[in-house]
């Protein structure tokens, strides 16, 4: 017997994250997956869309709204509860830590839904990786800045090398068990606060 | 040396969570030995599912809110109960400009006396009617809210049944002015600052407050899971007092800037102090120039405000038979009974010998003035407590009560 293809929404405000999802359904096979930014107007959209299955992000302020929809809006046809497989403790919590929760249309088999719950939580989690290792590569940058400021704060106020410089913020980091770059920072800015400014 | 007890907990940016927050960043929890941890949330479904599956050991919640956990009305429900609560009023009923026009065409006037406004809604709901318009739509934060209760309550007193004559949706607290600026929203029931927001914004009118819809009403509560207060009764006790020591401080007028500076934060609250002081000092502007004075508007600590009283309980339990959000059975009264639990609280605080009540429950509505009451230890003063209807709430009268409201 065919099964027919489950509509899946997903209700996210970070577009990147939800595009992401979106290709991940896809690639598994769900032809009709919809994706909202914007919950303005949502029952309307619930109602042409007819989901089996609604996954949102915990971010969303408006979840609470969405929940009270679910249960008493005339736009839902069939009563939406939350995806809870009580047999499944581990997989409701990797949810929850990923940042990411399901609901699902009353009568859905729990089966049919995990994998896309599964699908949405590894997605998340590799959105999260990604952004924080962005977010790793901007600081990196950052403090290579702060610490070329400060190297040149050095070599001009005392006229060292480079190099000499860098050993000098090196060593006082070490001394004083801190990261270069806050020492660097600590030097920049009393270097503003004292004098004019260095290289601006 | 690391503190004797870790606590994870969980509020939302409401002014209300400031006993909570307090007790974290002004160290009334470390001098306890609690090492407290606080996490901001962004919906109340988030701090349910997080408390559910351990996240947090409690949290901010509505007060109806571990009711509806634990009557199963939720989905992740896991048993919560009520230790502390975390103040006593500080809502109001806000709504537009055009219904505001609407209400004084029928003889509202800026007073906030919720029979009169009550009666000019209802008067101008019923010319809409007539004119075959749509039902005004009001929000409020959450279906299981004092929120929600008191703004039923409050229009079924004047005449007016919430559940046909006007439509209630969901918002979060920090959309409402927003939403009634554009039309979405006629009206709603939320929290300070977001009334004074809409005040401030020339788009909104408070009509009526919480304070004079019922008098040193619950709203927001500690709820704790259960199997966590089982399991660290003693954590649970020092927590207690480290509240009661923060909500003390909270209540003291000489602490207001200081206090409104902490939620100012970015973490916590966010929102700069001068939008926190109609919730600090109760002067609300109304709307339209005109400015009042409510007494007891937010109430942290004073007339007894942290003691999870049975009667808070049991009267929000009765409205959520009343409004059909639950069957009123022998084992869901049993349920609500056992959700709030004044025995923790005293067994908790007992060591400090401050004034606490001797009853576990009281009859609400039943004090016109400021009383005395017996209690264990230094004196307290309770009430008034009355309803702008009138009416009397007894919790041993409970089948009464629930028969008397009965949906027409």
């Amino acid at each position: 017997m065919i099964r027919t293809s489950l509509a899946v929404l997903v209700i996210d405000e970070n577009r990147i994250r939800a595009s992401i999802i979106e290709a991940g359904l896809r690639e598994a096979g769900h032809q009709q997956v919809t994706v909202i930014h914007d919950v303005s107007g949502i029952a309307r959209r619930i109602a042409e869309i007819e989901p089996d299955v609604i996954v949102i992000d915990l971010e969303n302020p408006n979840r609470d709204m969405l929940e009270n929809m679910f249960q008493l809006s005339r736009a839902v046809k069939r009563p939406i509860a939350m995806f809870v497989d009580r047999s499944d403790q581990a997989s409701i919590e990797a949810a929850v830590d990923a940042g990411v929760s399901a609901y699902v249309v009353d009568g859905l088999r729990q089966q049919r839904v995990k994998p896309i719950l599964d699908m949405a939580v590894s997605r998340f989690n590799a959105f999260s990786r990604m952004a924080r290792e962005l977010e790793e590569a901007r600081s990196e940058l950052e403090s290579r800045k702060v610490i070329d400021r400060a190297k040149g704060i050095l070599m001009k106020s005392r006229g060292l090398t480079e190099e000499a410089a860098y050993t000098l913020l090196r060593k006082t980091a070490m001394n004083q068990n801190r990261k270069i770059s806050d020492i660097a920072q600590s030097l920049v800015t009393a270097a503003g606060l004292l004098g004019p400014a260095e290289d601006e | 040396m690391g503190a004797e007890h870790q606590i994870t907990a969980g509020f939302m940016p409401l002014f209300d969570s400031a006993v909570l927050v307090a007790a974290g960043e002004l160290g009334f929890a470390a001098r306890e030995g609690i090492d407290l941890t606080l996490h901001r949330e962004t919906s109340w479904a988030n701090i349910r599912d997080r408390i559910a599956i351990g996240h947090f050991d409690l949290a901010h919640m509505l007060g109806p809110m571990p009711l509806a956990c634990n009557l199963g009305l939720t989905p992740l429900a896991s048993e919560t109960i009520v230790p502390f609560s975390l103040g006593l009023g500080g809502n109001c009923i806000t709504i537009s400009n055009t219904v505001w026009a609407g209400m004084a065409a029928h003889g509202a006037v800026p007073d906030l006396d919720p029979a009169r406004a009550g009666a000019a809604l209802g008067a101008f709901i019923r010319e809409r009617a007539a004119a075959s318009r749509d039902p005004l739509r009001f929000a409020v934060v959450h279906p299981h809210s004092g929120h929600n209760y008191e703004l039923r309550y409050w229009l079924a007193a004047c005449g007016v049944d919430p559940s046909r004559e006007i439509e209630i949706v969901i918002v979060p607290p920090p959309f409402m002015a927003d939403a009634l600026a554009a039309g979405r929203i006629d009206g709603y029931c939320v929290g300070e600052p977001w009334n004074s927001a809409a005040v401030a914004a020339g788009t909104g009118h408070i009509v009526t407050v919480k304070a004079l819809l019922w008098r040193n009403s619950p709203e927001k509560v500690v709820g704790v899971r259960k199997a966590w207060a089982e399991q660290a009764p003693e954590a649970l006790a020092a927590l207690l007092r480290a509240l009661h020591h923060s909500a003390r401080w909270c209540q003291n007028p000489a602490n207001r800037d200081d206090l409104a500076a902490v939620m100012a934060q970015r973490g916590f609250l966010g929102l700069p102090p001068a939008v926190q002081m109609p919730i600090l000092t109760g002067h609300l502007r109304l709307g339209g120039g005109a400015e009042l004075d409510i007494d007891d508007f937010f109430v942290p600590f004073d007339k007894a405000a942290n003691f999870p009283w049975k009667s808070h309980s049991l009267w929000f339990y009765t409205q959520m038979v009343r409004w059909g959000h639950v069957a009123h059975t022998p084992e869901n009264l049993g349920i609500a009974r056992d959700c709030y639990r004044p025995d923790l609280y005293r067994s908790a605080l007992k060591p400090l010998g401050v004034a606490l009540p001797g009853a576990n429950a009281k009859v609400e509505g039943a004090l016109k003035a400021a009383t005395p009451v017996g209690s264990a230890g230094a004196s307290l003063v309770l009430g008034p407590d009355g309803f702008f209807d009138g009416q009397i709430f007894d919790p041993d009268e409970i089948d009464a009560y629930i028969a008397s409201q009965s949906h027409r």
